[in-house]
């Protein structure tokens, strides 16, 4: 999201005056300080089951809950790497020269989930389950197999896209294969200036918004017109 | 319980290397008289005060196909030190470097200079001197030594987060594993793992201190 947000917030100050600070982490970080009394206005979630909790806890502004984007998923290697993961798709991870696979921690994480998904859905988990090295979040996973530690990996479109990877090679794993990477974003109770973060998740809706996040490697689901009209 | 064994293990295997490398090292620190020992205080006492991410990443890179390390490894062993045990192993040593020399420095210096000088007039050589008089006058920073380095590699995070892969049973220390179980909102298996944690911590460091009495400060003032 880091590199998308940067440049809607660019784009939301020049256009408004209003000033944006951002502060990057893990979604399940901010979900849990967000609980304990997190000074934050907007809270953009990697996954939609935060926001949910977070808005059945009476913690966000009613109404405000919004699937602002839905995570792509693709298989990268350096562009070092000897296979063509772009026409081999998923028999990169069988080759044998491929001995760690990094995806996101599957336990806490929406998109090293799906990418479990993925590959139980190809038929390829069983014989790929050993290799699997598990990075923290997805960015980390991204680190892992982009300091060569891991020879490919599973990570977020919206990493692959961005200046330090766009060099390597990769997959796009078709959006069918795992359950939607649906992401939410929400106003928070606490904010200070509701206004101004109702100003900004709007400008996130508008088409400006939207297609910034589609530049950044982010999809939409369809389901997006009702959710606009609440 | 394989977080917790895994956690222990590591703390040993961590301990006796740096015993083993440590005490040269602070003995070399303790008695020279090269005007830039400094230098090399300066490198060991490092980890003390650089944020286990910087360590962490940096191991990353030395482990990985392009460090030095990971190349060397890889030409040896055909697989990647990162996400290994020994792997961590490495990142550790490095990260508890300081816990294991300094103690040991601070002990060797405090041993009475005029026992040395007797045990040379009685014609003893350097090592024996060491294994004779050095060594059993600093007991005390021995046990600090390995105490605080056994203790330091178990609550280990930043840098096994950096370059362990969170693989069950070769890399998720019990630390991961609680920070695992925060972060799937599994507070109540998280707790339970930290206050075990905490009372075997507990345990294990009241035992030695209540063994060795006269142990305490580390690093003594000069």
């Amino acid at each position: 999201m880091k590199f998308a947000m940067t440049g809607m917030a660019a784009e939301f100050e020049k256009q408004t005056g209003t000033s944006v600070l951002v502060t990057y982490g893990s979604s399940g970080n901010f979900f849990s300080q967000i609980q304990n009394g997190a000074p934050f206005d907007l809270f953009f979630s990697a996954d939609i089951d935060y926001p949910r909790k977070l808005e059945a806890g009476g913690l966000a502004e009613p109404g405000t809950l919004y699937e602002y984007a839905t995570g792509r998923l693709v298989i990268w290697t350096p562009v070092h790497s000897k296979l063509d993961v772009a026409r081999l798709g998923w028999q990169v991870l069988l080759d044998a020269s491929v001995q760690k696979i990094s995806i996101a921690n599957p336990n806490h994480a929406p998109y090293g989930r799906a990418a479990v998904a993925a590959l139980e859905k190809a038929g390829v988990y069983e014989s790929v389950k050993a290799k699997l090295v598990f990075g923290e979040n997805i960015s980390q996973a991204a680190q892992f197999v982009q300091s060569g530690n891991a020879q490919a990996g599973i990570i977020a479109l919206s990493l692959a896209v961005s200046p330090a990877m766009k060099d390597g090679k990769q997959w796009e794993i078709p959006a069918d294969m795992h359950p939607a990477i649906v992401q939410g974003a929400m106003v928070l109770k606490n904010a200070k200036d509701k206004e101004a973060a109702r100003a900004f998740l709007n400008y996130v809706k508008s088409e400006k918004g939207r297609a910034t996040m589609a530049r950044y490697g982010f999809g939409f689901s369809k389901g997006k017109q009702e959710q606009e009209k609440r | 319980m394989e977080a917790l064994w895994l956690s222990f293990r590591l703390a040993a295997c961590v301990a006796a290397i740096l015993l083993v490398i440590g005490m040269p090292v602070a003995y070399w620190l303790a008695y020279s008289k090269w005007r830039g020992k400094f230098l090399l205080e300066s490198v060991v006492a490092l980890p003390l005060v650089l944020p286990p991410t910087v360590l962490g990443f940096y191991a990353l890179v030395a482990l990985g196909p392009r460090g030095p390390l990971g190349k060397l490894w890889f030409a040896l062993f055909g697989h990647g030190l990162a996400f290994t045990f020994g792997g961590l192993i490495i990142a550790s040593v490095l990260y508890s470097f300081p816990f294991a020399v300094q103690p040991l420095i601070s002990s060797f210096e405090a041993v009475d200079r005029k026992l040395l000088e007797a045990s040379a007039v009685l014609g003893a050589g350097g090592l024996r001197t060491f294994r004779r008089v050095i060594l059993p006058l600093s007991l005390p920073g021995v046990i600090t030594a390995v105490v605080l380095t056994f203790a330091h590699t178990i609550g280990e995070f930043g840098v096994v987060l950096m370059v362990g892969g969170n693989l069950a049973g070769v890399t998720r220390t019990v630390s991961i594993e609680i920070y695992d179980h925060v972060q799937s909102l599994e507070y109540a298996e998280a707790n339970r793992m930290a206050l075990v944690l905490l009372a075997i911590s507990f345990g294990v460091l009241a035992v030695v201190y209540a063994v060795n009495r006269r142990v305490w400060t580390p690093w003594a003032a000069k």
